[in-house]
């Protein structure tokens, strides 16, 4: 049902906090970094002007900040956060921590570089960083499914078979500072839509004394409860279509675990996830008009992995371009590596999965490359062949660094001559 | 203020029932484990203890707790967050009346030294100065000692640790928890050591009916980190006080007052001379010039007290 068609400019990071506000949060801990901020100020102000009934907390750390949320979720609250790359990597001990709490909130990530170099601008990396944490991740492609996911996210997370927290990842500028068009759906649905938070078995109340987090002594009963937190993100793929379909009844937009585009008779396949997977889209579109069957496939839900759907949508594929916004130093692509383990041993498994690695620190992918892509995969399907990992850089990007290169060596070589010792006056 | 003064006159005004649970792995003598205990019986179980990582994470093991109320072990760095957290969703629940009043909980963060002299600072300064209704219970034995007693910042000069073996013990110098505290102005700040529970029981109830950010540091006399004897944690405790080396004060109103002042003090090497982590100072040869020097910055610290 569509009854409300009206859109507005947001930008994502609008999108988020208006995610969090239509899912009623009470408890916001935060703290700022490029390219989030806008989040929590959006989210203050609206609390501030007495819009958002919620309390707003600006820690001294996102270390801090990922501990307060977890606490107060360990005490019954719907507690909403947001973050970004060295953010969320200075979170990290306790991204693991809170996941073992199997409190359920909600965590956005602006996607950016991690240093160093340090940069602003987005890349997978950081989030990634993130996999093996406990939280599930949503990845998003436009400002729609930002909200969308979030207040999706808030429903996967409650599910009492899954009782995890969730990250909603957008990628930094190109999603957190670009508006699109937006519909917001009606206040009051949504809340039906979320429920009223329900802590479960979690809380702390004088009437009902709990340990929560406690040591544990030995590998055995360790095990039992990080295979728990791993089945219970297992569940996460049942509780994902239900939420998803739930939401399509609320306002139309299905978003499926994982966005197929042309895909059906696709011989080549791009393989992407957030908004860069928007440009594969237009290759794929301009790779059609010459004739060519390519597709995209693009996971939204990368934790739990939606092995099934992915496998499903490859198989018997003449070859797969696994195009990564990440690099795992000495190996390649992080995706990459995950959909090959996926596809090993299938039936009709693909006969080539390359990995192609792209738009670090946001460097655009330009249409050309894209096609030279599909072209390279082609030819290796055509023999039959995988090839290693190729890092995606032009022979214009590198005479523009050797530029830079030889203005710091000039400059070095200025300053050293400046301040090199003066032979003795007389 | 009055309410403490009334409530604990002498020795028999102690709580007579105790309510920590026995059997805990803490070391045999543990002065930290004592302080908690007197602590805990003003404190009652309408609390959460929200632990940071160090000896006392051990008291908690799956399934079993001494404690009859609530527990959350969060990080090394972070307990003071935890409690951000908690209070204020218990807060939330109150207000948006989820949550009956006597549902409420006294949220306490229970920290060692490792982590309130260092890791934990950031956060505990931050918790501060946001005003969190919360006490930070420090038991301070001088060092990372759940890890074997390597030095950390609260060791104090001339301490043997395990990272510390030198003829000289520890270079450094301990840092002042307390007048970190005092200086973000907060509701309330005592120095508190075991073996003086009538003083102890005092300023917890003080902590206890006062709202706010609160500190109790106790000292943690550690049979196991300081080498001696378990039987002697008490008398060490004790003459940690009565040579001057752990002050026992509180900040409240503002003002900085000392509870148990000492006079006379005894010389330092009465409290030295028992603690193993001192035995360079005394063998082979009696290192007159470092006991001086621990002695001389004690008297300092009086003086400082009695002129001003």
């Amino acid at each position: 049902m569509t009854d409300n068609l009206q859109r507005t400019l947001l930008t994502g990071n609008a999108a988020a906090a208006w995610g969090a506000r239509l899912a009623g949060v009470d408890y916001i801990p935060a703290f700022p970094i490029t390219p989030q901020t806008e989040i929590i100020e959006t989210l203050a102000r609206w609390i501030d002007a007495g819009e958002l009934q919620a309390r707003l907390v600006t820690l001294e750390s996102e270390h801090a900040m990922i501990t307060a949320a977890g606490g107060a979720a360990a005490t019954g609250v719907r507690v909403f956060s947001a973050t970004s790359s060295q953010g969320l990597l200075y979170a990290m001990e306790m991204l693991y921590t809170v996941a073992g709490w199997r409190v359920p909130l909600v965590l956005v990530n602006v996607s950016r570089g991690l240093a160093a170099p340090i940069t602003l601008e987005p890349d997978h990396n950081d989030v990634l960083a993130a996999r093996d944490s406990g939280f599930l991740q949503i990845h998003c492609a436009t400002c729609q499914e930002v909200l969308d996911s979030t207040l999706i996210a808030f429903r996967l997370a409650e599910d009492p078979r899954v009782r995890l927290p969730v990250i909603v990842n957008l990628d930094g500028f190109y999603l957190s500072f670009t508006r699109e068009p937006v519909q917001i759906p009606d206040a009051s649905r949504c809340r039906d839509y979320v429920g009223e938070f329900d802590n479960a078995t979690i809380a702390f109340r004088a009437s009902a004394p709990e340990s929560q987090a406690v040591a544990v002594l030995g590998g055995s009963p360790y095990s039992y409860f990080r295979y728990e937190l791993h089945l219970a993100a297992m569940n996460a793929l049942a509780a994902y279509e239900e939420a998803a379909s739930r939401y399509e009844q609320l306002c139309g937009r299905m978003h499926a675990n994982v966005e197929a585009y042309q895909c059906d008779d696709a011989e080549i396949v791009f393989v992407m996830m957030g908004s860069f997977a928007t440009k594969a889209k237009e290759a794929v579109d301009r790779l059609r008009d010459a004739g060519r069957r390519v597709g995209l496939l693009r996971p939204r839900l990368l934790r739990p992995f939606p092995l099934t759907t992915m496998r499903a949508h490859l198989a018997g594929k003449k070859a797969v371009a696994v195009i990564d916004q990440n690099l795992s130093m000495g190996l390649g692509g992080v995706l990459h590596t995950e959909l090959a383990a996926a596809l090993y041993g299938q039936p009709d498994q693909p006969k080539v999965v390359a990995s192609f690695i792209a738009g670090l620190g946001g460097r655009d992918i330009r249409a050309e490359e894209f096609y030279e892509i599909a072209a390279t995969v082609d030819r290796a399907g055509d023999r039959g062949e995988t090839p290693g990992p190729q890092l995606l850089y032009t022979a214009d990007e590198l005479r523009e660094l050797r530029k830079l290169q030889a203005l710091a060596r000039a400059e070095r070589r200025q300053l050293s001559a400046a301040t090199a010792p003066k032979p003795a006056a007389e | 203020m009055t309410t403490a003064d009334e409530r604990f006159h002498r020795m028999k005004d102690l709580p007579s029932t105790h309510l920590l649970g026995t059997g805990t792995p803490m070391c045999a003598g543990c002065g930290g484990l004592e302080a908690l205990h007197e602590a805990y019986d003003i404190l009652g179980p309408k609390t959460v203890f929200v632990n940071a990582a160090g000896c006392m994470t051990l008291l908690s093991v799956y399934p079993l707790t001494p404690f009859r109320g609530s527990w959350l072990y969060t990080a090394m760095a972070a307990a003071p967050a935890g409690a951000q957290g908690i209070r204020d969703a218990l807060d939330i629940l109150l207000a948006s009346k989820r949550m009956s009043a006597e549902d409420d909980l006294q949220v306490v963060v229970l920290t060692g030294d490792g982590a309130a002299y260092g890791m934990g600072l950031s956060a505990t300064s931050g918790a501060i100065e946001r005003d969190l209704d919360f006490i930070y219970l420090c038991y301070d034995n001088e060092g990372y000692g759940n890890t074997g007693q390597q030095y950390s910042s609260a060791t104090p000069h001339a301490a043997r640790t395990a990272t510390s073996r030198g003829p000289a013990g520890y270079p450094g110098r301990k840092k002042d928890l307390f007048d970190i505290w005092v200086a973000h102005k907060p509701a309330y700040a005592a120095t508190v050591v075991g073996a003086e529970p009538l003083d102890l029981a005092r300023k917890l109830e003080q902590a206890r009916s006062t709202k706010g950010p609160r500190l109790i540091l106790a000292l943690a006399p550690c049979p196991t980190g300081w080498d001696y004897e378990p039987r002697l944690s008490v008398e060490i405790g004790k003459l940690a006080v009565k040579t001057g080396i752990w002050p026992l004060k509180e900040y409240v109103d503002g003002q900085v007052v000392h509870t148990k002042a000492p006079h006379p003090r005894l010389p330092v090497e009465e409290y030295l001379s028992l603690q193993g982590r001192y035995a360079h100072l005394f063998h082979p040869r009696r290192n007159d010039q470092l006991i001086a020097e621990i002695q001389a910055e004690v008297d300092r610290y009086w003086a400082d007290v009695e002129g001003s």
